[in-house]
């Protein structure tokens, strides 16, 4: 028979208290640390919210119909910037969407190899790197140059046509758009990149298997499985473009002057503020504001739609 | 039995090149082929132009000089790389603790708890707010209520507006590195008697160092190339920082303040300034993708 083992062997350590004290302790501070970003999008909203209300009360609704901008008198109305926001930012998806999207198909979709692939995915992912001031630099010393040729076309053509009757005199819509869309380019093709890369093997196998071309099994198999995601993506770049400020301010012409055209000079609500913020007083300010909380609600439509689009569309598959 | 004649040839299941659909096939393969080389070309194009232009203004003077005053030649960006760097360290002060810090109770603390989806949801939301919102954001809170000793635009206000850019970031990054890290460690931690916070800073924080520093690096490189918020709290200076409660010169600024100016100058000078600033960006970036390479291993 052996010995009892003597029962305080194991004693029950008890947790000192400066332990708990710092576990406890640590918990809040980290819930007190995420709780900043809701501080911080509150207190953005509140911010933008507090200083429009002069320019609400001033102009009410008819803010968003009127476009004149005129210091002045101190009349204000943010239909150009809005217009100008909204038609720059649509366009450039319409041109990026199939660019970033056929991108996206040709380096996921094992049509040349890897290699080549992996290239083409980092420069478009180093593309999203450079600074949008740089963009701005290049647009109005190396792309408007090399573009203006062919809008003075445009406008000898299709001068007719409301979009394009005025003659390009250097920055304006047209330009601001190209380079929206060099600049949510890579959103879109890295977003769509990743959805078609999570697209199961198996669905790719059985189009493939029933004999369907690679091009048939992308348009009725694999893009169909994608598309949620896809669109999801493209949604959070309406928002990036929507929200784009200096390349766009740089080469878009800041014209408060209101104008179908897309060759001559616009003007988006991101350029406004950029440009008349630091240097605007009373309710120049507060008009400003109020531009700014249209942007604002603008992109929090636009991404909140992007998550619901994502959690509604997404096949089961 | 049956006798199969090789001769027959199942031309069925040979590939025929001249149907429809295979044509049709290579038509839709050119044009994704071309849309990729469209899609790649602005990179070359900006990169070559900024090399170009930019490349042959590099000298020693560029980084020692103070840039000119409008209609001299000559100066450089001594003062503009010196304040990106200052204003961009004083966002990642704020950004990093703050981001690590609330992904550290998303994953660890609430996982999908109400108040860790709303923060989540937020979170989302704060990395879709126009960057010059946030400018006008801190201009509002900081700038214009001169909070910093009565200054009114200050380095300090610039980098915090750059912090608000990058807390999204870090915040995901954090909080999807830490959801990555086994939950065998964490447990066998707390298994030997390991306090939570013992296990956080020691056991699975690390874990998750690889993932956490590439996405803090790529919100640095962003943070770095910003404009926007910067305009109208940080300002720009022609002169030499004067510390954080001052306004100071970044070279982003000075890109768009030098780019609009009808001076030749200046606009080399803009010129110099997005090729270091690209250079930067771009190292950063490559560092990323070199961490990254660490994590899948």
């Amino acid at each position: 028979m052996r010995p009892e083992p003597p029962v305080d062997r194991f004693k029950l350590r008890r947790r000192p208290p400066s332990e708990r004290w710092i576990d406890s302790g640590f918990r809040s501070l980290t819930i007190l640390l995420a709780s900043t970003v809701a501080i911080v999008l509150v207190g953005i909203f509140l911010v933008v919210f507090q200083g429009a209300q002069d320019a609400i009360k001033a102009f009410g609704l008819t803010f968003l119909t009127t476009s004149s901008w005129n210091p002045v008198t101190g009349e204000y109305g943010a239909f150009t910037a809005i217009y100008g926001t909204l038609v720059s930012s649509l366009l450039a998806l319409l041109i990026a969407v199939p660019l970033g999207v056929g991108t996206a198909i040709f380096i996921t979709e094992n049509l040349i190899p890897t290699r080549w692939r992996d290239i083409i995915g980092v420069m478009v992912e180093l593309l999203a790197a450079i600074p949008s001031v740089v963009l701005g630099l290049w647009a109005i010393f190396v792309m408007e140059p090399i573009l203006r040729p062919f809008l003075n076309f445009l406008h000898a053509s299709l001068g007719w046509f409301p979009l394009f009757s005025t003659t390009p005199k250097g920055p304006g819509m047209a330009p601001a758009i190209l380079i929206l869309v060099v600049m949510i380019l890579p959103i879109i093709t890295a977003i769509s990149r990743d959805a078609l890369n999570q697209v199961p093997t198996a669905l790719r196998q059985g189009a493939y298997g029933v004999g369907s071309t690679r091009w048939i099994a992308i348009f009725n198999v694999i893009l169909p499985a994608a598309i949620s995601a896809i669109i999801g993506g493209v949604m959070l770049a309406l928002g990036r473009a929507m929200g784009e400020t200096m390349a766009v301010t740089m080469i878009i012409g800041n014209s408060t002057n209101f104008s179908w055209s897309l060759l001559a000079p616009g003007n988006t609500i991101s350029a406004m503020l950029a440009n008349q913020f630091g240097e605007s007083s009373g309710i120049q300010v507060s008009a400003l504001l109020y531009a700014a909380l249209i942007l604002m609600l603008l992109t929090f439509t636009v991404n909140i739609l992007a998550q619901w689009i994502v959690k509604k569309l997404s096949l089961r598959y | 039995m049956t006798t199969l004649t090789p001769a027959i040839k199942h031309s069925s299941l040979c590939l025929n090149p001249s149907l429809r659909r295979n044509r049709l096939d290579r038509l839709f393969t050119t044009i994704a082929g071309g849309f990729s080389l469209i899609a790649v070309l602005p990179l070359f194009l900006v990169l070559i132009y900024v090399i170009l232009q930019g490349g042959r203004l590099i000298s020693i003077n560029l980084f020692t000089q103070l840039p000119p005053a409008p209609g001299l030649d000559g100066g450089g960006i001594g003062n503009a790389l010196i304040g990106t760097f200052v204003v961009t360290l004083v966002a990642s002060l704020i950004a990093i603790p703050v981001g690590v810090g609330g992904g550290i109770f998303l994953a660890e603390y609430s996982k999908s708890g109400p108040f860790a989806q709303f923060i989540r949801l937020g979170n989302d939301i704060l990395a879709g707010v126009p960057s010059i919102i946030c400018g006008v954001f801190v201009y509002g809170a900081i700038v214009a209520t001169r909070v910093f000793f009565g200054q009114s635009y200050t380095a300090a206000a610039g980098g915090m507006a750059l912090a608000i850019l990058m807390l999204p970031t870090v915040i995901k990054t954090t909080d999807e590195g830490l959801r990555l890290v086994p939950k065998a460690l964490s447990m066998g931690a707390i298994g030997v008697g390991a306090s939570k916070f013992v296990t956080i800073t020691r056991i699975t924080l690390p874990s998750a160092f690889t993932p956490i520093a590439t996405g803090v690096v790529l919100g640095i490189a962003r943070a770095a190339g910003e404009t926007a918020p910067l305009i109208f709290t940080a300002l720009f200076s022609p002169f030499w920082p004067e510390g954080v409660f001052n306004p100071i010169a970044t070279m982003s600024v000075l890109i768009y303040n030098f780019a609009i100016m009808p001076f030749d100058a200046q606009n080399e000078l803009a010129w110099a300034a997005s090729f270091v600033l690209v250079v930067l960006i771009l190292g950063a970036n490559l560092l990323a993708r070199w961490l990254r390479r660490f994590a899948s291993m």
